[in-house]
C-alpha cells in the first residue's frame, strides 16, 4: 500500500538523522575556559540558588535563603563587596530534580548568574553538577553533606559546605566509643546516601557494638515500628541520622512505648531551638510525666557553627545583630544561622576575589583555603580538596534546652584516617567583618 | 492543435488537491511544516526559551497520548506520570548500562516499555468505572515511582540517576549549541509519534475509541471488542507516555523519583482538560500552559515583591485558580474557545453570502 | 508476637483515619456522584483554623469544635459556588475543579501560616503502646459512622437525601428540595473529613500532610466499594492494618507499592470494590 510506503520511508530518514552513534558515548566535549565575568557589573554581582521553598520537602528548608537573604542585605546596606550589591536570586525546585535542572538552567542562561551558592539537596543538586562544571559556572558552598561534591578533578567549580556525612559518622562513632564502651547501639538512618555514609563512618568505631540497624523512609512518617525494633534489639544508645522532623518523630515514637534510649543525633537534625519547636505542643498532651525540654534533655549532637543560644559567642551576636535588625519576626535558629553562615562565607569569599571578580578567581579564592570565619572547624577547602567543614563538635542539650559542648571540635578526613582535636585559630567578626562599618 | 478540455487550475483545486492526498501523507506533510516552525524559532529565540520549547515538546506527547485515553475512550487516568517514569528510568538505565546503543533506539524502547505497562495497566483496568479507575491509576502512580527506593542499587534510590547524551554529531559542535540541537531531537520525535497517533485518531480505530466512549454496550452489539479497544487505548496513549518520559530525560540528563509525583500525573490531566478534551491541539495547548503558566506567575510573585510565605506560594495558587476558572467557564477547554471563535467570525461571512446570493 | 501486636495496634488507629477519610468521600460520592479531590485540602484548612484557635486560647476541644464548624462551611460553600454548575458536565469536570480547589487551598495555607512544619496535639495521652489517644480516634471514628448511617438508613433527612441522589426527579417532585439536600450532603462529608484532618495530623501539621492520607483514603473506599459507606470503614481498618504489617515486615519504602498491589488484586476480582454493587445494564 503506498501509504505505508511513505510512512515507512518518512521513518528511516528521521531515524536516521538521530542515529549518530552510542548514546552514552562520550565525545570527549571539553571544559569551557572558566575566566568569564558573566554576571558581574560594575555595582553588582547576580548569583542564584535552587532551594526547596514549597512541597512536602521544604518544612525545615525554607529558611536557609531567608537567612541568606538578610546577611547579603546587610552587606549590600554597608556598601556591598568591593563596592558591588549582590543580587540574590532563589528559584523554588521542590525538592524535584527535574525542576531544579530547570531552575539553574534559568538562572546561568537566563538570569546570566555569575554564581550557582547554596544549592540545597542531594537528589536535586547532582542533577545540575555536570552541567554547572561543563558550562564553567562555580557551584559554591552546596548544602548538602553528600560526598560528591569535592571531586576536584572531575568538578573543579563545585565545592562542598556542610559537614559530610561521612566524617560526622566517624566522630559521632568515635565520641560513642568512648564514652558508651560496652552499650548496645542502634542505628536509626534516612533510607538514601545520608544514611549510607554516615555507617560507613559509624561502622569504623562502633561496628561491634551494633545490635539493630533501622531506616526511614521520609514519605513514612510512622516511625513506631522501628522503634519499636531498636527496643526490642536492647539498644541503649541509638544514634539518629536524622532530618528534624524525624528526630522528633523519634523522640515522640519511643515516649510512647516507654523506649528511654540515649539519643545521638546528626548536625542535620539536632537544632534544639527548631526540636523544641515541634515538639512543645506535646508536653501538654503526653500527660505530666512528659514534657518538651525532658523529651529534649540529654539529647547528644553534633554541630560544627555555635548554637545560637549560646549568646556569648562573638559570631552569634554578630548575626544575631543582622537577625534583629533585618528578620527580628522569624524565630532565630540554627536552620536560619546556617543560612545566614553560608552567605557570609560567599561575601568572604567574592571580597578575597578582588576588586575585578572573573569566575576563576572566585574558584581560586575559594581554593586557597584562606576563608575562615564562625566555624568551630575550618573548611577543607586547598587545591586537591573541595570538602566544607571538615570536623564538629559535640553537644548536649540542657534542660533549659539551651547547649553545652561536651567534646571540643575535632576534625577528620573521609577514609579512615584518625580524628584529632582541632585546635586552630578562629576568626573573629572583627577580623573579616564584610559590613563596611 | 489542442483543446482545452478541462479548466485552468485554480488555488481551490490546488487545496482540494492536497486534501485529496493520501491521509498520512497529508499529515507528514504538516509535521514537516512543523518541524520547520520549531527550528526558526528556536534559531530565533535564545538557549533558555529553546529548552522552554523543549519542554513544551515532551509534555505535549504526554498530554496527546492522555486525552486520547481519557478524551477519546473516556477512561479517567490518574496515572499518566507512571508511564513517563517508565520510560525515564528505560532511557537513563539504557544509556548508563548499554551506552552503545544509538538515541532512536534508546527512545524507541522506552516507549515501548511504556507500552508494555499501559497493556498491563489496561488489562486491570479493563472492567473498571470512572473513580475506581481514577483510584486504580492514582495508587499507580503514587506506587511505582516507589520501586526505586526499593531497588536501591539499580535504580539510584532517591537521587535516582544521571548520565549525559551525546546525541549532537561532532561535526556541529561549534556551530549548533547542545541544548538547541536537542530540541529539535524532541521535536521530531513528538511529530514522529504525533503522524501515527493522528493517524490512529482519524482513522477506524479512532471511531472505535469514541463509540466505545459514548456506549460501551451499543458498541459491543455493532461488533466492536470493547476489552481490546479500551486496552489498545491504554497501550497507545502508555507509548506516548514512555515517549514523553524518555524525552525528557534525554534533555535533562537525569531521571529521579522525585520528578514523578502524583502531582505530575494531575497536572497532566489538568493540561488534557485546559487545552480541550479530547483534542490534539487541545493537547498543544495544554502543553504550552504547563510550561507557561508556572513561569509566569512565578515571575509575577517575583515582581510584586511580596512577603516569602506569599511568594513561594503565589503560583500554585494562581495555577489552582486558572484551573477552576477554565473548568466553570471554558467547559471544551482553550481549543474549544477557538473554535468558537471561528464559528464566530464565520457566520458573519455566511450570513454576507446568503445575502449576496438572494 | 510483640512486633505482630504492635503492628496491628498501630494498623487499627492508622486505618480508623483512613476509614473517616474514606467516608467523608462516599457521602459525596453517594450524594452528587463526585469523586472530592479538594477533601483533603478542607480538612487541611480546618485543622489549620483549629492550630490558630488553641494557640490562641490554649483549648484544644474549641479548636476541634471551630474546625469541625469550619469544615462543614468550606464543603457547603465548595457544592455551591463549584460543583452545583457542574452538575450536568461530565466527571472528569469535577475531578479538575476540585483539584484547582486543592491546589489553590493548599497554597493558601502555605502563605498565611507557612510550610514550616507546627507542633499540632494529639487529642489525648499519646504514650503507651495502644494509647488513650489511639483508642479514641478508633472510638470516635466508629461513632460517627455509626451516627451517618444511621441518620442516611433511619431519619427522613436521610431518606430525603438518598432520593435527592438516586432519583432526583422524583424527588423533586415529591416535594423534597434537591439542590438543599446536595449541599447538606456535601457539608456533613466535610465535617467528617474535618475530623479526619484533626486525627491525622498530629504530630506536625505542614501543607502537605494530608497528601499520604488521601490516597490510602482514596484507596479504602475504592477497595470497600464508592457507594457503600460500611465497606468503606472496613477497608480503611484492613488497609491500616495490612499496611502496617508491610512496613514492620518488608520495609517503610514498600508501603505505597503494597497498596497499589492489594488494589489491583481486588478490582481485578471485584471491578466494583468488595462491596460495592455494580451498576448493570441490561439490553
Amino acid at each position: 500500500m503506498r501509504t505505508s510506503r511513505y510512512g515507512a520511508g518518512f521513518l528511516a530518514l528521521a531515524l536516521a538523522l538521530t542515529a549518530c552513534g552510542g548514546a552514552g558515548e562520550s565525545d570527549g566535549g571539553g571544559q569551557q575556559a572558566a575566566d568569564s565575568a558573566v554576571g558581574v557589573t560594575k555595582d553588582t554581582v547576580t548569583i542564584g540558588t535552587h532551594q526547596p521553598l514549597t512541597g512536602p520537602a521544604a518544612p525545615g528548608y525554607s529558611k536557609i535563603s531567608v537567612g541568606a537573604r538578610a546577611v547579603f542585605q546587610a552587606i549590600n546596606d554597608g556598601g556591598g563587596i568591593n563596592g558591588r550589591k549582590i543580587d540574590y536570586k532563589v528559584e523554588d525546585d521542590g525538592y524535584n530534580p527535574t525542576k531544579t535542572v530547570e531552575v539553574v538552567k534559568k538562572l546561568v542562561l537566563q538570569d546570566k548568574v555569575f554564581a550557582i551558592v547554596g544549592g540545597l539537596g542531594t537528589p536535586t543538586h547532582s542533577k545540575v553538577v555536570d552541567y554547572l562544571n561543563t558550562e564553567g559556572v562555580p557551584d559554591l558552598l552546596v548544602s548538602s553533606g553528600a560526598l560528591a561534591w569535592d571531586n576536584p578533578q572531575k568538578a573543579p567549580m563545585t565545592f562542598g559546605y556542610q559537614l559530610d556525612y561521612a566524617r560526622e559518622g566517624k566522630i559521632q562513632g568515635k565520641y560513642i566509643k568512648d564514652t558508651f564502651a560496652g552499650k548496645k547501639i542502634g542505628y536509626f538512618t534516612q533510607n538514601d546516601d545520608i544514611g549510607r555514609d554516615t555507617q560507613a563512618g559509624l561502622d569504623q568505631f562502633v561496628k561491634d557494638q551494633t545490635v539493630a540497624r533501622q531506616g526511614y523512609d521520609s514519605a513514612n512518617t510512622d516511625v513506631t515500628p522501628q522503634l519499636s525494633a531498636l527496643k526490642a534489639a536492647g539498644a541503649e544508645v541509638v544514634v539518629c541520622e536524622c532530618i528534624p522532623a524525624f528526630t522528633a518523630l523519634s523522640i515522640l515514637a519511643a515516649a510512647k512505648i516507654g523506649y528511654k534510649p540515649q539519643f545521638v543525633v546528626s548536625s542535620i537534625g539536632a537544632d534544639p531551638a527548631t526540636l523544641s519547636g515541634l515538639l512543645q505542643d506535646f508536653a501538654k498532651r503526653g500527660g505530666a510525666t512528659v514534657s518538651s525540654a525532658q523529651l529534649l534533655a540529654g539529647l547528644i549532637g553534633t554541630g560544627y557553627l555555635p548554637d545560637v543560644s549560646q549568646t556569648s559567642d562573638p559570631w552569634v551576636a554578630y548575626f544575631k545583630g543582622i537577625h534583629d535588625k533585618y528578620i527580628p519576626k522569624e524565630p532565630l535558629t540554627n536552620t536560619l544561622f546556617y543560612g545566614m553562615v553560608l552567605a557570609y562565607t560567599f561575601g568572604q569569599a567574592l571580597k578575597a576575589a578582588g576588586p575585578d571578580p572573573t569566575r576563576r578567581k572566585i574558584v581560586e579564592a575559594m581554593s586557597s583555603g584562606q576563608l575562615k570565619g564562625p566555624g568551630l572547624t575550618p573548611f577543607g577547602f586547598s587545591k586537591d580538596s573541595h570538602s566544607g567543614y571538615t570536623g564538629g563538635f559535640v553537644f548536649k542539650i540542657n534542660p533549659d534546652t539551651t547547649t553545652t559542648v561536651i567534646q571540643p571540635p575535632s576534625v577528620t578526613d573521609r577514609g579512615t584516617g584518625a580524628i584529632t582535636p582541632y585546635t586552630g585559630e578562629r576568626a573573629t567578626p572583627e577580623q573579616v567583618n564584610l559590613l563596611g562599618k | 492543435m489542442t483543446v482545452r478540455t478541462s479548466l485552468p487550475e485554480t488555488p481551490v483545486k490546488a487545496a482540494k488537491k492536497v486534501r485529496a492526498l493520501p491521509p498520512l501523507l497529508r499529515h507528514v506533510l504538516f509535521a514537516l511544516a512543523a518541524f520547520a516552525v520549531v527550528v526558526v524559532l528556536t534559531l530565533v529565540t535564545d538557549e533558555f526559551t529553546n529548552l522552554r520549547i523543549a519542554t513544551v515538546g515532551y509534555y505535549l506527547i504526554a498530554v496527546a497520548g492522555l486525552t486520547l485515553l481519557t478524551g477519546l475512550t473516556g477512561q479517567v487516568s490518574l496515572g499518566h506520570g507512571a508511564f513517563m517514569f517508565i520510560g525515564a528510568y528505560t532511557v537513563a538505565l539504557l544509556v548508563r548500562r548499554v551506552p552503545a546503543f544509538p538515541l532512536w533506539a534508546d527512545l524507541l524502547l522506552a516507549s515501548a516499555a511504556g507500552g508494555l505497562a499501559g497493556l498491563l495497566a489496561g488489562a486491570a483496568a479493563a472492567r473498571l468505572r470512572g473513580p475506581y479507575l481514577a483510584g486504580a491509576t492514582l495508587a499507580l502512580a503514587v506506587g511505582l515511582p516507589a520501586l526505586t527506593r526499593r531497588f536501591q542499587d539499580f535504580l539510584g534510590g532517591s537521587n535516582g540517576l544521571s548520565f549525559t547524551v551525546h546525541s549532537r554529531p561532532s561535526g556541529l559542535a561549534g556551530i549548533v549549541p547542545e541544548l538547541r540541537w536537542q530540541t529539535w531531537i524532541v521535536w521530531l520525535s513528538v511529530l514522529i509519534a504525533l503522524v501515527l497517533v493522528v493517524n490512529v485518531v482519524r482513522g477506524r480505530l479512532g471511531r472505535d475509541f469514541r463509540a466505545v466512549r459514548d456506549d460501551e454496550v451499543a458498541a459491543s452489539l455493532s461488533g466492536i471488542a470493547v476489552g481490546r479497544t479500551k486496552i489498545l487505548a491504554f497501550l497507545i496513549s502508555a507509548v506516548c507516555g514512555g515517549l514523553a518520559g524518555g524525552l525528557q530525560a534525554f534533555l535533562l540528563g537525569t531521571a529521579a523519583p522525585g520528578s514523578f509525583t502524583p502531582a505530575l500525573s494531575l497536572s497532566l490531566l489538568a493540561a488534557v482538560v485546559l487545552g480541550g478534551l479530547g483534542s490534539l491541539w487541545g493537547a498543544l495547548w495544554g502543553a504550552v500552559a504547563l510550561v507557561y503558566f508556572q513561569a509566569w506567575s512565578e515571575d509575577l510573585a517575583d515582581v510584586l515583591h511580596l512577603n516569602t510565605d506569599v511568594a513561594n506560594n503565589l503560583p500554585l495558587a494562581v495555577y489552582g485558580v486558572i484551573l477552576i476558572v477554565v473548568v466553570l467557564a471554558f467547559p471544551r477547554g482553550i481549543q474549544g474557545g477557538f473554535q468558537r471563535l471561528r464559528t464566530l467570525l464565520r457566520r458573519p461571512a455566511e450570513k454576507k453570502e446568503n445575502h449576496e446570493n438572494q | 508476637m510483640q512486633e505482630f501486636l504492635d503492628l496491628t495496634l498501630g494498623g487499627i488507629s492508622a486505618g480508623a483515619v483512613y476509614a473517616a477519610l474514606g467516608l467523608a468521600l462516599v457521602i459525596i460520592y453517594r450524594a452528587t456522584r463526585v469523586v472530592n479531590f479538594a477533601q483533603p485540602a478542607l480538612a487541611l484548612i480546618s485543622t489549620y483554623l483549629a492550630y490558630s484557635v488553641t494557640k490562641a486560647t490554649g483549648s484544644y476541644w474549641l479548636g476541634f469544635a471551630v474546625a469541625i464548624v469550619a469544615g462543614t462551611l468550606l464543603g457547603v460553600a465548595t457544592e455551591r459556588l463549584l460543583i452545583r454548575p457542574l452538575r450536568h458536565r461530565s466527571e472528569l469536570s469535577s475531578i479538575i475543579v476540585t483539584l484547582g480547589l486543592l491546589l489553590v487551598l493548599q497554597a493558601i495555607a502555605g502563605m498565611i501560616w507557612s510550610n514550616e512544619p507546627l507542633a499540632f496535639p494529639y487529642a489525648f495521652d499519646f504514650v503507651g503502646r495502644f494509647s488513650a489517644n489511639d483508642l479514641f480516634v478508633v472510638l470516635i471514628v466508629l461513632a460517627i459512622a455509626a451516627l451517618v448511617l444511621v441518620v442516611f438508613k433511619y431519619t427522613p433527612l436521610g431518606l430525603r437525601m438518598r432520593a435527592a441522589a438516586f432519583a432526583p426527579d422524583v424527588a423533586r417532585t415529591l416535594g423534597v428540595r434537591v439542590g438543599l439536600m446536595l449541599t447538606v450532603g456535601w457539608g456533613m462529608a466535610a465535617a467528617v473529613g474535618s475530623l479526619a484532618g484533626l486525627l491525622a495530623t498530629p504530630p506536625f501539621l505542614f501543607p502537605n500532610v494530608l497528601d499520604g492520607v488521601f490516597v490510602y483514603a482514596l484507596t479504602a473506599a475504592v477497595l470497600g466499594g464508592l457507594d457503600n459507606p460500611l465497606g468503606t470503614i472496613a477497608g480503611g481498618f484492613v488497609l491500616g492494618i495490612g499496611l502496617s504489617y508491610v512496613s514492620g515486615y518488608l520495609g517503610p519504602e514498600m508501603v505505597t507499592i503494597a497498596a497499589l498491589a492489594i488494589l489491583v488484586v481486588v478490582l481485578i476480582v471485584r471491578p466494583s470494590g468488595l462491596f460495592g454493587r455494580a451498576k448493570v445494564r441490561r439490553v
